[in-house]
């Protein structure tokens, strides 16, 4: 602080220059400088902040991918009943995502989502225990698609099941 | 004389005679315990073949959901020795990522994380979050049935993270669910993004080394131990090594040639079987045994967060550790037997079950 108090009165340095001198003018005071020279690191802080903003922000926006907006589904056809056994069950496509349609012993059938609620795998009926299975991390599931063993935390989402003739119609509630 | 002009013309211009006096600088202490210094240079050979053959490999590989698959069987049948360099691609993964454990484990049962390396260490585990980034991204590559639901269950357990878990998960995926886009994105990340990073943090990683030297031991520090010169003596020592591991990489290759599967199918069921990669076995088991609800909680969701937790303790460990205090000392040895003993026994159960 002593030498910064000095340079007030004597700005002038041994080689003949002035600090405080805007282009060799007449000395300055130091507060004046100083003031000046805070309001010139504010300008280039804001400058450098708002410049980098203006280079992140697109590239984090950019980064995510958009949503995509999808046709709602509500039905969709999933296949014929000959072509489904007794005590079997197979992957149809509703929309962009997997269901399971399964028919019974009795010959009853029903559809669940096929998404796993555990952690996102594709189920897959299992005709000898006669219940749906998550070969993933062993998740079970009832044929009302309760989760009754291993670690799903939810049923799968139950679809309605209707017949148009041959043809086998699955729905969401 | 004429290399010796060389010699001099180089100097002027590149300073060659202060990097061979910095390589001449670099000893390496000789105790029972010294052959765990070559783990970290085990790790970086077999990186090193990682990047070499991963340069190969993309000279044809082609990253889509339509061409991947296609494109690696197209590898390992057409290609004159592309069986090779795949299979040594994949297994010089899995002994980089063995090397990398094993040198973290003796790191940290020899306390050389103590004061004044506990950056090195920082910089080791972020290493580590690396390695297995550029396994779990390069595992979905081939795009076979395997790779896709590991993939699946991987972001999801990400997706699962309260509040900041979703944007991630969309944002690994490249969208909601696992399709071609999320495969660009890996191979980005595989190719590009993970590599750049390692770079950076491998070069500070070794500055870090070569600054402080080789850490010795808490029992053996204040004894007159032998030194062995690091240029050219040590670094011969770990050639042997590292021509050995070039042997068992192409043994692997040949007689345990890498499995490529069948091709991914978003409609097919997950295949009997599955399992990811062997580092990943003993949190998939742990994640298999913890039951639907512990109490209000998600059981998979206390997993995910517990393993998170325990990665960050193992971050920060240099500044839980006080060598000064004898207790914690033992304390901390316990740990680490502890956290190995899980580790190998959920992937042993992991493997049979």
């Amino acid at each position: 602080m002593k030498g910064e108090a000095h340079q007030v009165h004597d700005t002038h340095n041994s080689a003949g220059t002035c600090a405080n001198c805007p282009n060799n003018g007449p000395p300055q005071p130091e507060y004046e400088t100083r003031s000046r020279r805070r309001f010139l690191n504010y300008l280039l802080g804001t400058g450098v902040g708002t410049t980098a903003i203006a280079i992140f922000y697109p590239i984090l926006k950019f980064i995510m991918p958009p949503h995509v907006i999808e046709a709602a589904q509500n039905s969709v056809s999933a296949g014929k009943i000959a072509d489904l056994a007794l005590n079997s069950g197979k992957i149809f496509k509703f929309g962009n995502k997997p269901g399971i349609l399964i028919r019974t012993e009795k010959g009853e059938l029903k559809a669940f989502s096929a998404v796993c609620t555990h952690l996102d795998c594709i189920v897959q009926y299992q005709p000898e225990k006669k219940q749906i299975w998550c070969a993933c991390h062993n998740g079970q599931y009832n044929l009302s698609g309760q989760n009754v063993g291993g670690p799903p935390p939810r049923p799968l989402e139950e679809y309605v099941v209707n017949t148009r003739g041959e043809e086998i119609v699955v729905s969401k509630t | 004389m004429k290399t010796e002009t060389l010699t001099l013309w180089l100097d002027d211009r590149l300073g060659i005679k202060s990097i061979a006096a910095l390589a001449q600088k670099k000893e390496v202490p000789l105790h029972r315990h010294s052959i765990w210094y070559y783990f970290g240079g085990m790790t970086l050979f077999l990186f090193s073949v990682q990047v070499g053959t991963g340069i190969l490999l993309l000279l044809y590989y082609r990253p889509s959901a339509e061409t991947a698959f296609e494109s690696v069987q197209f590898i390992v049948t057409e290609v004159q020795f592309g069986w090779l360099i795949r299979s040594v691609h994949s297994w010089s993964a899995n002994l980089m990522i063995a090397a990398l454990f094993i040198h973290m484990f003796s790191v940290y049962f020899m306390r050389s994380y103590r004061k004044p390396r506990e950056v090195t260490w920082l910089s080791g585990v972020l290493l580590l979050l690396l390695a297995v980034g550029f396994g779990f991204s390069g595992y979905l590559l081939p795009w076979n049935k395997l790779a896709f639901f590991a993939t699946k269950v991987g972001t999801e357990i990400a997706g699962v993270i309260p509040l900041v878990g979703k944007p991630i998960l969309r944002f690994l995926r490249g969208g909601d669910d696992v399709t071609g886009a999320t495969l660009t994105r890996f191979f980005g990340f595989h190719v590009a993004v993970l590599p750049a990073i390692t770079t950076a943090i491998v070069g500070i990683h070794l500055i870090l080394v070569q600054m402080h030297g080789m850490s010795v031991p808490p029992s053996l520090e204040g004894k007159n131990l032998k030194k062995m010169k690091f240029v050219p003596s040590f670094l011969l020592r770990d050639l042997i090594g590292w021509v050995l591991a070039i042997g068992a990489l192409a043994a692997l290759a040949a007689i345990f040639p890498w499995e490529l599967g069948e091709k991914a199918d978003a409609f097919a069921p997950a295949p009997a079987g599955i399992r990811p990669e062997w580092y990943f076995l003993f949190m998939f088991q742990t994640l298999k045994l913890i039951p639907a609800k512990v109490l209000a909680f998600d059981g998979e969701v206390l997993g995910i967060l517990a393993f998170a937790v325990g990665g960050l303790i193992w971050f920060i460990l240099p500044f839980l550790d006080d060598p000064a205090k004898p207790r914690r000392r033992t304390l901390f040895t316990l740990i680490g037997v502890v956290v190995v003993l899980y580790i190998v026994a959920l992937t042993i159960i992991g493997f049979i079950s």
